[in-house]
């Protein structure tokens, strides 16, 4: 075994040990930090899936978040139906919305930053329906009635919402796992790497990226679903705002796109700098403006983010 | 119907005019640097405050402050591609698009520390001025604002078919090499082409700002309105930006008349939708 890949299994030794910490505190506050986190990664690896592994930088990703949390959302208040249906009702709405922007934009060909605005303008587009329909609730958003208990998807203990948190972590990562080593990722690798020699040697490109962003868009629906269940709320700014895209862009690219662990780093260092400022300063604004020069700093110093640092030290 | 139709459709035609300077300035940095700027929003949202700071600060008209706050910019423009966008992005698409939407968030979030999240407007003289045209009333605001628009076109066309820099600029867009090996350093004219697309902007903000409110999130509203404008009109080209402002303009103001207030606003993301799903070369379909 090579020194970087010792690195790498420590690493995720590590990250494991961390995850399993949070469920012996006794202390509400904590759990809390922990379950967003654990939510920022499970997003961020689920941005990664598409952004990562397959270079379609998006970064209009809340689309998929909020289509998640409203399909939660209005089948249990409108239609009454178990909030645990919430769960494979908003994977279907995510991955097939996935599939038909990736069909509809890579059939059009476009690529690099013509995608990621192409899927701002989506974000955007369900954001101005969620705002004016009357099934969503238009901008006073849907409230979902408190009825605690595991048969309606509610829980009083935080870490109960923590596990369900980690476990959509552990998806994600099994996913982007899978794709580091299986048949499937090996084709988005080499349509990320070169699309048109890939095409040529019988990889169609246009099926293998939107597979991976139907994939990429029905984990981050789930993740859509944990907020609506945790918080009872969703409007139209929590589900479909650009801050909520560019922080799942920021966890994956920080930690290191296209990594199994970039995520997880990306998420603990985002929210280190998020409860860290929030201690010390109260101004609004001060965390996601660091978020905004950690990702400079990033891309310019260390492209390949936070996990590389593991990575060539283990060369060494 | 046409007692509604036709105010909404002078009211975008007067709104693309200041449009059309904000993508100017977009098309401008994509034609010479083929690069996306992500970071346009939020440069417009800083002029914005630059002219609103003089105006309540210094008593200065926005529109006197035209030439103070579009020097202000080329220098913030010039400097911020100079020693934050050219080394972060070095080069490559993807890294230079992060590094422009580093610069948003890092200018968004500067702001808001800054002014707050409240929204600011000036009170100027002639803000509810009204300029009798047939049976229209346009707002004198307006008016100024789109004459000032056109106007400031026309000079950077002017400046960009007629001076030596550009000339120099246009060759550097077609043949970076080719420009190299006549001596003209193209690192040099990035950063000054990067520098002279956010001048536009400091124009524009002074003549947006009494008309219009500004805060920290403004830059998120116009940035998908001005790629809108420039995809429409076809990336790289000034007359296509210039069209595409103002038929980007009258489809808010209809989609606002027809759809409403609340549904209106989902005309511009569907148009960008449709143009690059349909023809991404634009109407002035220059080579993407």
């Amino acid at each position: 075994m090579t020194g970087a890949a010792a690195r790498t299994r420590a690493l995720a030794l590590a990250l494991a040990v961390l995850t399993l910490l949070p469920f012996a505190s006794h202390s509400q506050f904590f759990v809390n930090l922990a379950m967003l986190t654990a939510i920022s990664a499970a997003l961020g690896q689920a941005w990664n899936i598409a952004g990562g592994f397959g270079g379609l930088t998006s970064f209009g990703h809340a689309a998929f978040f909020g289509l998640g949390a409203y399909a939660d959302a209005i089948l249990q208040t409108r239609y009454g139906l178990n909030p645990w249906l919430g769960l494979p009702a908003a994977a279907a709405f995510g991955g097939g919305a996935g599939w038909l922007i990736g069909t509809a934009t890579f059939r059009a060909g476009l690529r690099g930053s013509y995608f990621a605005l192409v899927t701002l303008a989506f974000a955007q587009a369900f954001g101005v329906l969620a705002n004016s329909l009357d099934i969503t609730g238009g901008g006073s958003g849907i409230l979902v009635a408190l009825h605690p208990g595991a048969g309606r998807f509610q829980f009083t203990d935080r870490r109960a919402g923590y596990a369900l948190a980690v476990a959509l972590l552990a998806l994600a990562t099994l996913a982007a796992w899978r794709l580091s080593v299986g048949r499937f990722g090996a084709h988005l690798l080499a349509v990320r790497e070169n699309e048109d020699a890939a095409r040529a040697l019988g990889v169609p490109a246009v099926r293998v990226k939107s597979a991976a962003l139907a994939l990429s868009g029905a984990l981050t629906a789930l993740g859509g679903v944990l907020y609506v269940q945790s918080y009872l709320y969703i409007d139209p700014g929590i589900a479909f705002s650009a801050e909520r895209s560019v922080e799942m862009l920021l966890v994956a690219m920080i930690g290191g796109a296209g990594t199994v662990l970039g995520p997880l780093l990306g998420a603990l260092v985002v929210h280190a700098i998020a409860d860290t400022t929030r201690s010390l300063i109260t101004t609004p604004g001060v965390a996601p403006m660091l978020y905004g020069v950690v990702l400079l700093l990033i891309i310019g110093l260390l492209p390949g983010g936070v996990v590389r640092i593991a990575a060539v030290r283990g060369d060494g | 119907m046409m007692a509604l139709l036709l105010p909404a459709l002078v009211g975008g035609v007067l709104t693309g005019g200041v449009y059309a300077l904000v993508a100017l300035g977009l098309t401008l940095i994509y034609g010479v640097l083929h690069i996306v700027n992500f970071a346009h929003g939020s440069l417009l949202m800083v002029a914005m405050f630059g002219a609103w700071l003089l105006a309540t600060r210094l008593g200065l008209d926005p529109l006197a402050a035209v030439p103070l706050m579009a020097g202000a910019m080329f220098a913030i423009g010039w400097g911020l591609y100079r020693f934050v966008i050219g080394p972060v992005g070095r080069g490559d698409d993807r890294g230079v698009l992060l590094a422009t939407l580093g610069v948003a968030v890092v200018l968004d979030n500067a702001a808001l520390i800054a002014f707050t999240g409240d929204s600011r407007s000036i009170e100027t003289p002639y803000a509810l001025q009204m300029v009798q045209a047939g049976p229209l009333l346009i707002p004198l605001a307006k008016l100024v604002a789109f004459a000032g628009a056109m106007l400031i076109a026309l000079l950077l066309w002017a400046f960009m078919a007629l001076t030596d820099t550009g000339r120099a600029i246009r060759a550097v867009a077609r043949e970076p090499e080719g420009a190299a090996l006549v001596g003209i350093r193209p690192a040099r004219i990035f950063a000054l082409a990067y520098g002279i697309g956010i001048a536009c902007l400091g124009a524009a903000g002074c003549l947006l700002l009494p008309s219009f409110y500004v805060s920290p999130q403004v830059g998120g509203m116009f940035v998908l309105v001005a790629f809108t404008v420039v995809v429409l009109g076809g990336m790289g080209s000034f007359p296509g930006a210039v069209v595409g402002a103002l038929l980007v303009g009258i489809t808010e103001n209809l989609g606002n008349l027809y759809l409403g207030e609340s549904l209106g606003p989902i005309c511009v993301p569907l148009l960008f939708i449709a143009v690059l799903l349909v023809r991404p070369t634009g109407l002035f379909g220059a080579v993407r």
